[in-house]
């Protein structure tokens, strides 16, 4: 954990309600796939637990969706505004797990981590398949992104705006990628979905109402098949067999 | 002339009077790749409980204006692996005092909790918590009632020779006659206060926040309904008190003390800042300088 205060460089609305929001430090630490960032919002007594999008040196890449008052205060802040974030929260994706080639799969703003993760699994040689889902043809995003890193993008709409008609599973039918491992992340009834149609070579970034996000709460316990887990600390990332779904 | 913030509590010398509260502090050693924990006044570990305790289901958190609801509800893995694990682990990290907090469901529950941390060597202090608004039997209702409050105190006193603070709880009209059961049973000090029941719920979807529909309010909204608590009982009772409820700075610490408390617990700040309690107890000498106190001690309860 490390508690760093960053400018905003740039705060730019890229789907309905989305914001991509880059932030600059100098010695920004590296951070992980999958890790996650808590953004203090003036205002707000608790943070705000964001996904590490993409980490390059010196900036941190945000992507988020404007549903609450937090992130409305954050949708409204103007390039040069300083933030004090607490870093490197979790434990981020196992990139060494992935033997061959990957999928993602990730839906709505769940998306918002497969950025890194794609850039992180191409930089190790795998060939990586992406499906994405969304509810319509306006809010899909990072789809060029992925494609730019190499990655075999599909996307899923609900209403049949854009790509194949349904949800994420209803690509995973369609398209049956070829995988040897996979990384799962979205809202919780899109992930619950995927489980049983996927094997047990994988994982899923889970989410909850966090208190601290740095483990000192006990807010965000899950039951999984290894006793109580703290979702901010011990995840947010899970491989399949932890989850008594 | 350096500022003294030492302060001694059930015969303990604290080096400040700065204690992470329990539940708000994880099993004690998580902050120990962040700071030095030799640096915290003492250390209040996790609720702990007979047997070991998943909790309520998520969501256990509702954020609201000056702070938070939780709906924890005791997750923790009981007496046992209190004393034999964690006690240890934390040990091994620092010689800060370290405060077990036990919490139960009937009398004889924290009579057997307090025995256990009784024979534990690496506990220093044993905190009863006869306040917790999360549990749908025991907890709070020993901590609304004289007798009650008395009876686990009394069982507690007969389980350990180490001190005895009873964590009292604000939902009470009067704290005066329930401190005085707890100072008459022999307890060695109190803390005061945990949280007050809340409830939010989501307009959207029409349903309570939390699972558990209801939670503890704590936070810095707390803070002044926490002094006038531990004002209340400071000039009813003898015994020493810890302050607890919305602090978040040095200078909240010094008005917890002014109040009546000999040290001071620091629960939520630690949910928004997990540097909150080093951070304070650095700004600690500088406050005391502005303020003209060399010695923190001589604060205490003069108000
Ligand atoms: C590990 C993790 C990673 C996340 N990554 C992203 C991301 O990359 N992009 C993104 O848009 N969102 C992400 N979220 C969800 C994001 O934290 C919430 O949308 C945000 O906190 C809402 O704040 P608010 O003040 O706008 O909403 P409000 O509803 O007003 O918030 C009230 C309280 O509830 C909490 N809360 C509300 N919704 C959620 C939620 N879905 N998950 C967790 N806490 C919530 C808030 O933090 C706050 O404490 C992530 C959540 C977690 C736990
Ligand atoms: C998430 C959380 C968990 C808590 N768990 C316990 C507990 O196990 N035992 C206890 O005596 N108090 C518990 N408390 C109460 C705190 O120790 C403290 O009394 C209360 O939060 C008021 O202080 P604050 O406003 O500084 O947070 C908990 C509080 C929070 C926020």
């Amino acid at each position: 954990m490390d508690k760093k205060r960053y400018t905003i460089s740039a705060n730019i609305p890229i789907a309905p309600q989305v914001y991509r929001m880059e932030l600059t430090a100098e010695a920004a630490p590296q951070l992980r796939a999958g890790q996650f960032v808590e953004v203090a919002v003036p205002g707000q007594f608790l943070r705000r637990p964001l996904s590490v999008s993409l980490s390059e040196p010196g900036r941190l890449t945000l992507r988020y969706k404007v549903v609450g008052g937090g992130t409305a205060a954050l949708a409204a802040m103007q390039p040069g505004t300083e933030l004090e974030l607490l870093t490197g929260l979790g434990n981020g994706f196992d990139i060494d797990a992935c033997p061959g080639r990957a999928l993602l799969l990730g839906g709505g703003i769940g998306v918002a981590p497969l950025h890194q993760l794609c850039r992180d699994l191409r930089a190790a040689g795998r060939p990586v398949t992406a499906l994405l889902g969304f509810n319509t043809a306006s809010e899909i995003i990072l789809c060029d992104e992925l494609r730019a890193l190499g990655a075999d993008v599909h996307v899923a709409t609900a209403d049949g705006s854009a790509g194949i008609r349904g949800f994420v599973t209803d690509a995973l039918q369609q398209v049956t990628p070829k995988f040897d491992y996979y990384y799962v992340c979205g809202p919780m009834p899109m992930m619950r979905a995927l489980y049983p149609l996927l094997p047990d070579c994988g994982e899923y970034s889970l989410e909850e109402r966090m208190g601290c996000g740095t483990g000192l709460c006990f807010g965000c316990t899950i039951p999984t098949t290894d006793g109580p887990r703290r979702i901010c600390h011990d995840g947010p990332v899970f491989k399949k067999n932890l989850l008594p779904w | 002339m350096v500022s003294d913030t030492s302060v001694t509590l059930g015969g303990i010398r604290l080096k400040n009077p700065v204690i992470p509260a329990s539940g708000t502090f994880g099993f004690g050693f998580e902050m120990a790749a962040c700071y030095d924990l030799n640096r915290l006044g003492a250390i209040a570990l996790k609720g702990t409980t007979l047997e070991p305790r998943f909790g309520n289901p998520t969501p256990r958190i509702a954020e609201c204006t000056g702070g938070l609801l939780n709906a924890v509800g005791l997750q923790n893995p009981g007496i046992d692996a209190l004393v034999s694990d964690i006690a240890p682990k934390v040990r091994a990290l620092c010689d800060t005092p370290l405060i077990a907090n036990i919490s139960g469901f009937a009398v004889d529950e924290y009579g057997i909790c307090c025995e256990k941390a009784d024979a534990c060597a690496e506990i220093d202090i044993i905190e009863v918590n006869i306040s917790c608004p999360n549990v749908h039997q025991g907890g709070m209702t020993f901590g609304t009632d004289p007798a009650a409050a008395a009876a686990v105190t009394r069982r507690a006193r007969k389980a350990t020779s180490k001190p005895l603070f009873i964590k009292l709880t604000p939902n009470v009209s009067d704290i005066v006659p329930i401190a005085k059961a707890c100072e008459d049973e022999g307890a060695d000090g109190l803390t005061l206060i945990n949280t007050l029941p809340g409830m939010r719920i989501d307009i959207r979807r029409r349903k309570p926040v939390l699972a558990n529909r209801t939670g503890g309010f704590s936070g810095p909204a707390l803070f002044p309904i926490a002094v006038r608590f531990v004002n209340q009982a400071a000039t009813a009772c003898r015994i020493p008190i810890i302050g607890c409820g919305g602090v978040s700075t040095a200078e909240e610490v010094i008005e917890m003390m002014m109040a009546g408390a000999t040290a001071v617990q620091v629960g939520s700040a630690n949910l928004r800042d997990p540097l909150a309690c080093p951070t304070i107890i650095d700004a600690l000498p500088a406050v005391m300088k502005q303020l003209n106190i060399d010695k923190l001690e001589d604060i205490i309860g003069i108000i």
